[in-house]
């Protein structure tokens, strides 16, 4: 475990060496986070980067990360805790042959021993050496329901077992939220946390960040790719191209060796960038290449 | 690097620094942004940890412990800006803050009259404009109407009912009985007979029975209404209709389901929020003076497209039921309104077209526009009177034909 950074600037150049180039304002919100021992609720486009601050924090502060995915109908079973019915079952047998009396037993089944660890409850056990970077990924997939049982865990880092009492973190993990809004969170869950919109990186940085996650990349193409990236973005898309496809087209253009963007190549590798066959079909041809031109022409 | 603080009170020590940020939570407050005073505390806990070292710093810090919504950063922005970079604008709305001074009218420089105007009211509360908040009209009638008048009101088309009737009506669609068609949820809720085995449950009888009796404990899938999307045509010539349309999606509203609405003429205007008022007069009246579009034009096919890009995924969820109540007297490109009504379609769980045309007994869906339309809905239903509504409530809380799927 390293200590946690001493400042914005030293946040920023430390999530740098850890191949993540951060916004000012991110830096300010990571920093603050880890300083305040707050959540931070990070939301934002798909593709922006969202998840990704939460891997590189754990790698850059050496803790494990423990990630929960969301996903409709999540319940504290499958987030927290479970008992281990199969193994509380067995014991009954044993305990009935081996004569248990019934005080004894009721106390033994529900103890430490058969209790099925999830991620939220691993985040904040006392026995663990280092406090860990939780994850909670696509906080809007869940259902609102779901929301309700994070509250106690945000706010105090604890989750209370009404059968084995309250299990409290020593130290408080670091707590990432991330959400692509498709519904909107409670405000119960935002206020404990600290709030940062990640947006569509400007045309400098996203050219930071490829060289940075694609570094064989050829220069020219790089400049090409981030600018028409920049490009698509001022059009009417239903879903807009994320950092993330821009690091995937790139390593697709790379992989068909090619040196510079070309109307053909782009037009075949439109569905590594973008996902709606609308938004496709409204790219190829002749609006790829007027953009292609612009793009060209800008950089002449 | 920005250039530091502009406001000089910042340097000067802590005290001054905490005054001005609650001063700035406060102005927040009052252009509508719910921060509380746990709120302030976190910022100036922040701030004493960073954040003074130049104005992008600054700013982020407050935005980070400030904001909670996406749509709140704009309004923060603009606040940003006023509250902090100028100084005199500052000083005199410090000067207005303190109490027992009053606020000059036409303190509002030229630069800041496209700012927000919400903000601008929290800024300046002096200058807000009173007529917006002036009493409804108390309208207090003696409502026993016998049963046969009532009758004759519930087939009464909605554009020809006189002042008395119409008010009557409202009364009648808010005694509405609502009902939601029950969709099985992916959570479970204890249940008396046998389905899914409750392991928890039952292990905890056993064990209390030190592990002698076999008591099964059940469960079974919990149930929720299926959320509701109304999407109404205020233009022209449906604005009659639309209004009394409002007064039911108010009512919906109260319902115990979630209710999303927007209201489309030429442009589309989300009016979730303006239904919240309790009072449906007052909220209906809200949505008129707040919607620009009121009786105006229509452009369906481009208000469904603004929906399907920038609303679809956030309110429809895949199980909503989407009310869609317009006459589709739709000119124009009808390739592009098919393709728009098939997305939106596809990405609801019922579409339910509600048409006030329908009350002609002979109506034909000859226009192009209905034609395009009618291929992509669930059903076709009329909504021109109390009694075609009593109907639309029956539909929605029944299930459509389709085969039960979890959501």
């Amino acid at each position: 475990m390293t200590p946690l950074p001493t400042s914005i600037d030293d946040t920023a150049a430390q999530l740098l060496a850890h191949d993540y180039v951060a916004e000012r304002s991110l830096a300010t919100s990571v920093y603050l986070a880890l300083k305040l021992q707050r959540p931070l609720f990070l939301e934002g486009e798909p593709g922006t980067g969202k998840t990704e601050i939460a891997k590189t924090l754990a790698a850059m502060l050496k803790r494990p990360l423990i990630r929960l995915q969301c996903h409709e109908g999540l319940d504290l079973a499958g987030a927290a805790y479970e008992w281990n019915y199969a193994r509380q079952m067995l014991e009954i047998r044993l305990a009935e042959r081996e004569g248990v009396s019934r005080g004894e037993l009721g106390e033994e089944l529900f103890s430490g021993k058969f209790l099925i660890k999830r991620a939220l409850l691993q985040a904040i056990d006392p026995g663990q050496p280092v406090p860990p970077v939780l994850l909670i990924d696509e906080l809007d997939r869940a259902d609102e329901p779901f929301e309700a049982f994070l509250l106690e865990v945000l706010s105090d880092f604890q989750i209370t077992i009404p059968e084995l009492g309250t299990i409290q973190a020593l130290q408080p993990p670091i707590v990432v939220l991330t959400s692509n809004r498709t519904r909107e969170i409670h405000d119960a869950v935002k206020r404990r946390c600290l709030y940062h919109w990640v947006a569509f990186p400007d045309a400098q940085r996203e050219y930071q960040i490829l060289m940075k996650r694609v570094p064989g990349a050829p220069q020219k193409l790089a400049e090409q790719i981030v600018a028409f990236v920049q490009k698509l973005r001022a059009l009417e898309l239903y879903k807009l191209p994320g950092i993330a496809e821009t690091i995937e087209w790139t390593r697709a253009l790379m992989e068909l060796d090619a040196i510079v963007l070309d109307p053909d190549t782009v037009g075949h590798t439109l569905g590594v960038l973008l996902k709606y066959q609308d938004d496709i079909a409204k790219l190829q041809g002749a609006e790829a290449q007027r953009i292609l031109d612009e793009v060209k022409a800008a950089m002449a | 690097m920005s250039p530091p603080l502009v406001r000089p009170e910042v340097s000067k020590g802590p005290h001054h620094l905490s005054e001005n940020v609650m001063h700035f939570a406060r102005v927040l407050r009052a252009a509508g942004m719910p921060v509380g005073t746990d709120r302030i505390q976190l910022a100036l806990q922040a701030l004493s940890i960073a954040g003074l070292e130049s104005r992008a710093d600054f700013r982020a810090t407050l935005a980070t412990c400030f904001i909670a919504r996406a749509e709140q950063r704009t309004l923060f922005d603009q606040a940003f800006e006023l509250f902090w970079r100028d100084p005199d604008l500052a000083g005199r709305m410090m000067a207005m803050l303190l109490p027992k001074v009053q606020a000059q009218q036409g303190l509002m420089t030229p630069s800041s009259q496209q700012e927000n105007r919400r903000l601008a009211q929290a800024l300046f509360p002096e200058s807000r404009n009173k007529q917006g908040d002036s009493e409804p009209d108390k309208v207090d009638i003696d409502a026993t109407l016998t049963f046969s008048e009532r009758e004759i009101l519930r087939g009464t088309d909605f554009e020809t009912m006189s002042a008395d009737e119409w008010i009557e009506a409202k009364r009648a669609l808010r005694e509405l009985r609502l009902a939601f068609e029950p969709l099985p949820t992916r959570r479970t809720q204890r249940a008396a007979h046998p389905g899914r085995a409750d392991w928890r449950a039952t292990l905890g009888v056993m064990a209390r029975h030190g592990g002698e009796l076999w008591d099964m404990r059940w469960r079974r899938p919990r149930e929720r209404t299926a959320p509701l999307v109304v999407l109404a045509d205020i233009s022209g010539s449906m604005s009659r209709y639309s209004r009394m349309l409002l007064h039911f999606a108010h009512t919906l509203a109260r319902a115990d389901t979630r209710v999303e609405s927007f209201v489309f003429g030429t442009r589309l205007t989300r009016t979730t929020r303006l239904l919240r008022q309790r009072d449906p007069d007052v909220a209906v009246a809200q949505v008129v003076r707040e919607v620009k579009d009121w009786s105006g034009g229509t452009r369906i096919t481009a208000c469904l497209h603004e929906f399907n890009r920038h609303w679809a995924r956030r309110v429809l969820s895949g199980r909503a039921t989407v009310l869609l109540i317009t006459d589709g007297l739709e000119h124009g490109d009808t390739h592009a309104l098919a393709f728009e009504m098939e997305r939106l379609h596809k990405s609801c769980r019922r579409l339910l077209w509600l048409n006030p045309l329908l009350r002609y007994s002979a109506f034909e869906p000859k226009a192009a526009g209905i034609r395009t339309m009618l291929p992509h809905v669930d059903q076709f239903l009329p909504a021109h009177n109390l009694e075609s509504l009593e109907q639309l409530a029956h539909v929605l809380a029944h299930a459509a034909d389709a085969p039960p799927r979890l959501h």
